[in-house]
């Protein structure tokens, strides 16, 4: 692949798993349309043809099922991708990923392992309504023993699940519904960081903006926005939400001084506070500002575009909560 | 005791290592109950006296490299898998000699290079785990059979049927064991299915499934031997509901206000151990000396094991988070 071909988010996945799929032949696709109907987000469009039924594995609509079946198939010397369709749906497989994949090499004193990889889309944004709006990445990165990445970028789409594939552990991927359409010229592998780093993707001096996932990008617009009132922001995009790349977050926060976490999860119990604590633990004296947070609203995500608008975070809070903290 | 007719190559040897198993799992359990009050083993301990028929029967039949998935009850099925009784006595005593390191306890055996895969503590959870096992075997042309033993409480939860689905659907190499032993924790089978008969429903998905006398070691062994056979020739997923029963209550926490002490009784009589021992010494196939000397082996090794756990050290506390991650071990 020419590495200044443009790619769509989506286009980048599906070129992870052809590559992926050529180059080990542990590695099977396995969900809910993920074959003959090409992915429910069109990821796998296509792979199908390629690659045939064994390794497009079409499932019955049985969530808990068949990520419990990728986790023994993991266990028995494959490397399966499961996706699950969204993660309004993974709520259903909860008890294989927290109770299965989560404990099983601690609770066999480090006998087992689990290489197993679990895409899923997340996010709000187009008008689906309560049940298929949610995000919920931070129940996840709470609990130890699985990774959690969310990748942003097309070239993250593109290298952290080969880099997913090759972990040991279990690693979820989480992929934003409105960044599949994003294009981008695609870089090459050698200068994608390793999956558990975050990137500065904006150098700033008078405040830090932390993002991941589909929050980034408004995150960048704001930083933008902020640019043209003179106020310099750093945007941090976290990449891996467990483990937390805390060196990168920390020696920002004692450049700028400021702190402001962007994320589409809900405020109470929100992985954007997780990050608050942090700050507020290992940079206190560094602080010229309290940190804060632009999070979802306290409400199920309601369907009127100008309703789930108001519920989730976007560029004008973010950028009016940022001039508040360098008091501007 | 018929079975012996439709087996034609059981003879004294082969029943004598089936008698024998049991009570090494009878008294380990017992020696565990013991201790549980000298508070040496602590937590769950989920005792399965009583059922043993079912997890030496079963066991006898598989080979070194077939898989087994079992529930929180599973110290039995740890020892008829191969596991040494010094690992799992150890374990019980949270010990880092422990099968799991001590990190698993009572309900959490594991031993990777027996293909022995828990031990695990969320009712009808390893189902859908035992499925993947062998779909992995599937996939890499290897003929091996995965054994998922659970109990009837199990074909409550959504994960048995969506199971049963996908090893059907996709024709894969596992044995459902379901022990059937009428009570899940205190809820009776009758009180909680609308059709109690567990095989039928495996049958609904399109499994060949059969019921045993699971208190009869010689019809569980049986009746594993035909489903195996089958499964390593391709003819995929099986399931045996075995009746058995459990004479003791669900944990060292059950005053069993949910059963009588007469059913207990009844059921107690047809005990598998009970069972095989009335029938070798009514056909001259066991004598006192005999079984003497198979109690005292037992208890010997169950000496030796409560003492390689009592010498066994505590893993430091400060290797805490280890086996979180690979990069943690």
């Amino acid at each position: 692949m020419n590495h200044t071909e443009q790619l769509t988010y989506r286009e980048a996945m599906r070129e992870a798993i052809r590559e992926a799929m050529q180059q080990d032949p542990s590695v099977f696709l396995m969900g809910e349309d993920v074959g003959h109907y090409g992915g429910c987000y069109a990821v796998s469009k296509g792979l199908l043809q390629e690659f045939g039924e064994s390794r497009i594995v079409d499932t019955p609509l049985s969530e808990s099922g068949f990520v419990g079946a990728g986790i023994g198939a993991a266990m028995g010397g494959m490397r399966p991708i499961v996706e699950v369709m969204t993660v309004n749906f993974s709520l259903l497989a909860l008890d294989q990923i927290v109770n299965n994949a989560a404990t099983l090499r601690h609770m066999s004193g480090g006998q087992l392992g689990v290489p197993l990889v679990i895409r899923m889309a997340t996010g709000s944004g187009k008008q689906l309504a309560a049940q298929h709006s949610h995000s919920l990445e931070n129940w996840y990165a709470h609990v130890p023993g699985i990774k959690v990445l969310a990748p942003a970028t097309i070239a993250d789409a593109r290298y952290m699940l080969a880099m997913a594939l090759v972990d040991p552990d279990p690693v979820l991927i989480f992929e934003h519904v409105m960044l599949y359409n994003r294009k981008e010229a695609v870089p090459k592998a050698d200068d994608c960081p390793a999956m558990d780093q975050a990137v500065v993707r904006q150098q700033g001096s008078d405040i830090t903006l932390v993002s991941y996932g589909g929050s980034l990008f408004k995150t960048l617009a704001a930083a933008e926005a902020l640019t043209e009132q003179k106020i310099s922001a750093e945007v941090i995009d976290l990449r891996s939400l467990r483990p937390l790349d805390t060196q990168t977050l920390f020696s920002s926060v004692n450049k700028t001084h400021r702190l402001l976490v962007v994320d589409e999860g809900w405020r109470t119990g929100s992985l954007a506070g997780e990050i608050c604590a942090l700050v507020a633990e290992h940079c206190f004296w560094a602080l010229d500002a309290p940190p804060q947070r632009v999070c979802s609203q306290e409400v199920p995500i309601p369907y009127p575009k100008h309703l789930e608008i108001a519920a989730t975070p976007q560029v004008e809070h973010i950028v009016t909560t940022a001039k508040q903290i360098v008091y501007r | 005791m018929t079975a012996a007719n439709t087996k034609p190559h059981i003879n004294k040897t082969h029943l004598h290592f089936l008698l024998k198993q049991m009570v090494r799992i009878r008294r380990f359990e017992e020696k565990c109950a013991e201790l549980y009050m000298q508070e040496k083993i602590r937590g769950f301990l989920h005792l399965y006296i009583g059922e043993e028929a079912v997890a030496v029967g079963v066991m006898k039949v598989l080979q070194e490299d077939d898989a087994v998935v079992a529930t929180y009850r599973e110290h039995g099925h740890a020892l008829a898998k191969g596991l040494s009784m010094d690992e799992v006595m150890a374990e019980m005593f949270g010990k880092v000699t422990g099968s799991s390191r001590g990190r698993g306890g009572s309900m959490h055996i594991f031993d990777a290079s027996k293909r022995f895969y828990g031990g695990n503590a969320i009712v009808a959870g390893a189902l859908p785990m035992a499925v993947g096992l062998a779909l992995a075997d599937k996939m890499q042309n290897r003929n091996r059979v995965t054994v998922c033993f659970f109990g009837e409480g199990a074909a409550a939860e959504g994960e048995f049927h969506e199971s049963l689905n996908l090893a059907k659907l996709w024709s894969l190499p596992v044995l459902f064991v379901c022990e059937n032993n009428l009570y899940a924790m205190g809820t009776a089978l009758s009180i909680s299915e609308s059709e109690q008969h567990i095989f039928k429903k495996a049958q609904s998905y399109g499994l060949a499934a059969v019921e045993v006398d699971g208190m009869n070691v010689v019809d569980v062994e049986a009746a594993a031997q035909k489903c195996c056979t089958a499964i390593r020739q391709g003819e995929g997923p099986h399931l045996i509901e075995c009746h058995t029963y459990r004479f003791r209550g669900h944990s060292m926490f059950d005053t069993q206000l949910y059963r009588s002490p007469e059913e207990v009784s009844t059921w107690q009589q047809k005990g598998p151990i009970l069972q095989l021992k009335q029938w070798l010494e009514h056909n001259g196939k066991l004598d006192e000396v005999e079984w003497q000397q198979i109690e005292v082996e037992v208890q010997q090794e169950i000496e030796q094991a409560v003492a390689f756990a009592e010498q066994s050290e505590f893993e430091p506390a400060s290797e805490l988070c280890r086996d979180v991650y690979l990069e943690s071990a």
